[in-house]
């Protein structure tokens, strides 16, 4: 339990000021744990000190990276700790009564998809249209969309199974609907990465509800054919395509950024290939909490969007192989917990919504580190509790919660019979 | 469900194990070509980091290249300085902000930049990384002598053509001038590598980034005689007193090969009755003409190939900026060393002509084996590699390329070169006190009157201390004995004074 707070405590060593940091971490943490202690006093012990670990370590290379991001983490974490908290305390005597809503889920979950297309409030970064800005605060109302979809499904699927993998249309109308307008929206957005997160979940759920590889091999197939026809068709996901697979040229190709001639990894590769360079530079043991090369000569940051989309490598760089790899280990324990905790559970929903969150979590880690690294192409989405992002840290402390909450009254069961 | 879930699990697991092992390659295998790459923006930063170790000259006098501190962003940065502007420039290179390297600066890279896997120094370089202290690269101590590489210079002058003088005994390289020559300290600014590209010299030939000392290729001419006069003498074919008739040229193939013309007399010299000896003395085409004959093609190149032709001439600076000595031959791919002896005119080969080219660190080579009884040494220019707190990392010990000649044969040479100088055409070179043994060179370039001017020696003959080599490109009825000799007449003058 303590693990977290000795982790942070030993990092700050790097500067006295992250001290500061160190201490407000483990008094909220402490708050978080005794808020859980609370209301599911019977939830998978593990899962909250990994996701306070992953924070810490996140919220300490963010830190590294620009102290400025790390006060805004700093507020984040405190919103998702208290949505957590709320969560907990409203949902602790039943949460399965959000399968009544289940049709509000999926309908707020395209809502909330759409929001960034409104004008007035939508923004584009980055050639994607996911944020939402209302006064000071900007918002990407898509990772809230996640939860609200895995929700739906799990609600959905633990109602229709039985019909659904006999194949009747009509079972399925509804399911298409929503699904298929959240599929459209995302690529309206131009938001890559979620939508293949999103298709993922999708196919994960209706897997593990009907028990059918027919469908998610129909699913892959359909899947496959539609990223043909949008590769066809858009020239932002065929441009990621090159990238990912010809990230260098020897000889110089239109820059859509500069409208003049360049090396392809001076233009549009450019990121992947200087993360990559980042990753390199960090070898087995890595330069050292502190110690990494971010900014040129000229002080300018190398790589951009370092603490969000690439802070893998920022802390491939600076922790090393032996550093990064324990991050993921920590990702696989929390997966695995995850995981045990849909084991466990009583009823359909349950099962449903526990593997459903678990997986988008392990998906999302997946989507990213893997584009970072080039094992598929790069899409910009964040690393689940690490990455600087108030979304992201919101949504994943839901996720969270939920997964918490379906432990405790599994364990409970169990527990009690 | 739990079958599902177990199986969603396991995919899930292996997806991030996917990671684990993707982020094993990049950071282990794939590492090394990553930190490689000229577009590496983070270790464009991380070499500035690292205080890159000085190169001076024996007795630190002159420092080649050195560092300026810079404090930014909380960082110290290190940006590289030459001090001389231009000593030695393309021997010592440089290393830009762009990673371009070239040079010693290229092929020391590992150890300015302390990276060089000496366990102790790799140990020192973790605690200095873990400690975020510079990390300090090591220094190199150059056997170059900068008073006397300034001259060089300075007698070069705008003249293309190179000087090179080493030691004879241990092949501790003591001058390396190449002109036209530049300013290191140009090619990281803005426009100054361009700048660079445009110097010419008086010959408006190749680029002032060559080093002309390792990488030029020219027609020895006369100076191969030495090769020549050493395989005759070696094989036990001829001796000195060996006659030749000279009619002033020498028939091959049933053609005339005149000598070469006599700037005192309309058309070529012909000296009548003349021993091996006269013929090495006054360089009398014919004689060697008629040697070549007799000996055969091969037997030359054999002998080049013993006084290291054929090879590139071992140094520190990069491989790509040295050229090996022989016959070249021009293909679709451009410039190929060819030593196949049939397609040689012997004749011809015989006193430098043919299709052989040289270095003037190979002809520098020739006359040192020569004053080294036979043995070819090895030449180097990194005498010592210096740790930051002083510490000797590696130091240079002499060593050789194995014996080309007899210790007979040597004696023999010695004494003809000895010849050139005070009786023959080289006695240009000549020193009040210093016995100098030397050879000149004069070289048809294929235009009339324009010649490639060679001098190579090395003196006192008696117990040599230097050898040298010089030549001058494009000299418009410019004799080696003329021209390049009165430059290497000042070097050894230099060398064994100072």
């Amino acid at each position: 339990m303590g693990f977290a707070s000795v982790y942070i405590a030993r990092q700050s060593h790097v500067s006295g000021a992250s001290l500061t940091y160190a201490v407000f971490f483990f008094g909220l943490y402490l708050v978080a744990h005794l808020v859980a202690r609370f209301t599911v006093p019977y939830a998978d012990p593990y899962l909250l000190p990994l996701a306070g670990l992953l924070t810490a370590v996140g919220l300490t290379e963010i830190y590294r990276l620009g102290p400025q991001s790390a006060f805004k983490q700093g507020i984040w974490i405190v919103v998702g700790v208290s949505v957590f908290a709320l969560a907990l305390l409203a949902l602790r005597r039943d949460y399965r009564l959000l399968e009544n809503y289940k049709y509000l889920f999926g309908l707020g979950a395209i809502g909330l998809l759409f929001l960034p297309l409104l004008p007035g409030i939508g923004e584009t970064v980055n050639g994607a249209r996911l944020w939402v800005h209302v006064g000071p605060i900007r918002f990407q109302p898509g990772e809230l969309g996640k939860i609200a979809l895995i929700v739906f499904l799990a609600a959905y699927l633990r109602e229709k199974r039985e019909v659904l993998a006999q194949g009747r249309l009509k079972d399925w109308g509804p399911l298409l609907v929503i699904w298929g307008a959240a599929m459209m929206c995302l690529f309206v957005t131009d938001d890559l990465g979620s939508a293949l997160l999103y298709y993922g979940i999708f196919l994960a759920m209706l897997y593990v509800a009907t028990a059918r590889l027919t469908f998610v091999a129909l699913g892959v197939g359909l899947f496959l054919a539609g990223s043909f026809a949008v590769y066809q068709g858009t020239p932002h996901v065929r441009d990621r395509v090159t990238n990912w697979l010809h990230p260098y040229t020897t000889y110089k190709v239109y820059c859509p950024l500069t409208g003049t001639q360049a090396l392809r990894q001076d233009c549009t590769s450019y990121q992947e290939v200087q993360s990559l360079y980042s990753i390199a530079h960090g070898g087995y043991g890595g330069t050292g909490l502190g110690s990494g090369t971010f900014t040129s000569a000229g002080g300018h940051q190398i790589i951009p969007d370092l603490n969000t989309d690439f802070i893998y490598s920022a802390l491939a760089q600076e922790l090393g192989l032996i550093g990064v790899a324990a991050l993921l280990m920590l990702y696989m324990v929390f997966v695995l917990r995850g995981f045990r905790v849909s084991l466990f559970a009583g009823d359909g929903f349950s099962k449903l919504l526990a593997a459903g969150l678990t997986f988008c979590f392990a998906l999302q880690t997946f989507i990213i580190v893997g584009g970072i690294l080039r094992v598929i192409p790069l899409t910009g989405i964040t690393l689940p509790l690490v990455s600087y992002g108030g979304s992201s840290v919101v949504a994943n402390f839901l996720l969270l919660a939920g997964l918490m909450l379906v432990s405790n009254r599994a364990n409970a069961e169990v527990g009690g019979a | 469900m739990n079958r599902q879930v177990n199986r969603l699990a396991l995919l899930a697991i292996a997806l991030l194990a996917a990671l684990v092992v993707a982020t094993t390659y990049w950071q282990s295998w794939a590492s090394g070509g990553l930190q490689a790459r000229q577009d590496n923006a983070i270790q464009r930063v991380v070499q500035f980091t690292i205080a890159r170790g000085l190169v001076y000259g024996p007795g630190e006098k002159a420092v080649f290249a050195s560092n300026r501190r810079k404090h930014q962003n909380g960082q110290t940065l290190f940006f590289r300085r030459y001090p001389e502007h231009g000593l030695a420039a393309q021997t010592i290179g440089y290393s830009t902000a762009s990673r371009s390297q070239a040079g010693l600066e290229e092929s020391m890279n590992d150890y300015l930049t302390g990276s060089n896997t000496n366990l102790s120094n790799a140990f020192r370089h973790v605690l200095d990384k873990l400690g975020g202290a510079t990390v300090h690269g090591n220094d190199l101590v150059l056997t170059i002598r900068p008073g006397v590489q300034r001259l060089a210079q300075q007698l070069l002058g705008n003249r293309c053509g190179a000087v090179v003088a080493l030691n004879p005994q241990t092949g501790a390289v003591y001058v390396m001038a190449s002109s036209p020559t530049y300013d290191p300290n140009l090619i990281d600014e803005p426009g100054g590598y361009a700048h660079v590209l445009k110097i010419r010299g008086a010959c408006g030939g190749a680029s002032a980034l060559l080093n002309r000392g390792t990488q030029g290729l020219f027609t020895p001419g006369s100076t191969f005689k030495i090769v020549t006069a050493a395989a005759a003498l070696d094989t036990g074919a001829f001796s000195t007193s060996s006659g030749f008739d000279d009619p002033g040229y020498c028939e091959e193939y049933g053609r005339k090969v005149y000598n070469a013309g006599n700037p005192d007399q309309n058309g070529p010299e012909s000296y009548g009755h003349v021993d091996l000896a006269q013929g090495f003395e006054h360089s009398i085409n014919s004689v060697f003409c008629n040697v070549g004959k007799q000996l055969g093609a091969k037997t030359i190149l054999d002998y080049a190939k013993r006084f290291g032709f054929y090879r590139t001439p071992p140094l520190e600076t990069p491989a790509n900026e040295r050229a090996a000595s022989g016959m070249y031959r021009y293909t679709k791919h451009g410039r190929v060393l060819d030593d196949n002896a049939s397609r040689a005119d012997p004749g011809r080969l015989a006193f430098g002509q043919w299709t052989m080219l040289t270095t003037p660190l190979q002809m520098a080579m020739v006359a040192a084996t020569v004053a080294n009884g036979g043995v070819v040494p090895k030449p180097y220019v990194v005498q010592k590699i210096l740790g930051h707190d002083g510490s000797v990392v590696r130091e240079t010990k002499p060593g050789n390329l194995g014996r080309a000649i007899k210790p007979e044969t040597a004696a023999e040479l010695n004494r003809l070169m000895v010849s050139v100088v005070e009786g023959g055409t080289g006695t240009a070179a000549q020193i009040p006190g210093i016995q100098v043994a030397g050879k000149t060179g004069t070289a048809e370039t294929g235009v009339d009157h324009v010649y490639t001017a060679w001098f190579v020696c090395f003196a006192p003959a008696d117990n040599p201390q230097v050898a040298v080599a010089v030549v001058l490109e494009k000299q418009v009825n410019g004799f080696g004995g003329a021209v390049a000799a009165p430059i290497a007449k000042s070097v050894v003058e230099a060398l064994v004074h100072g």
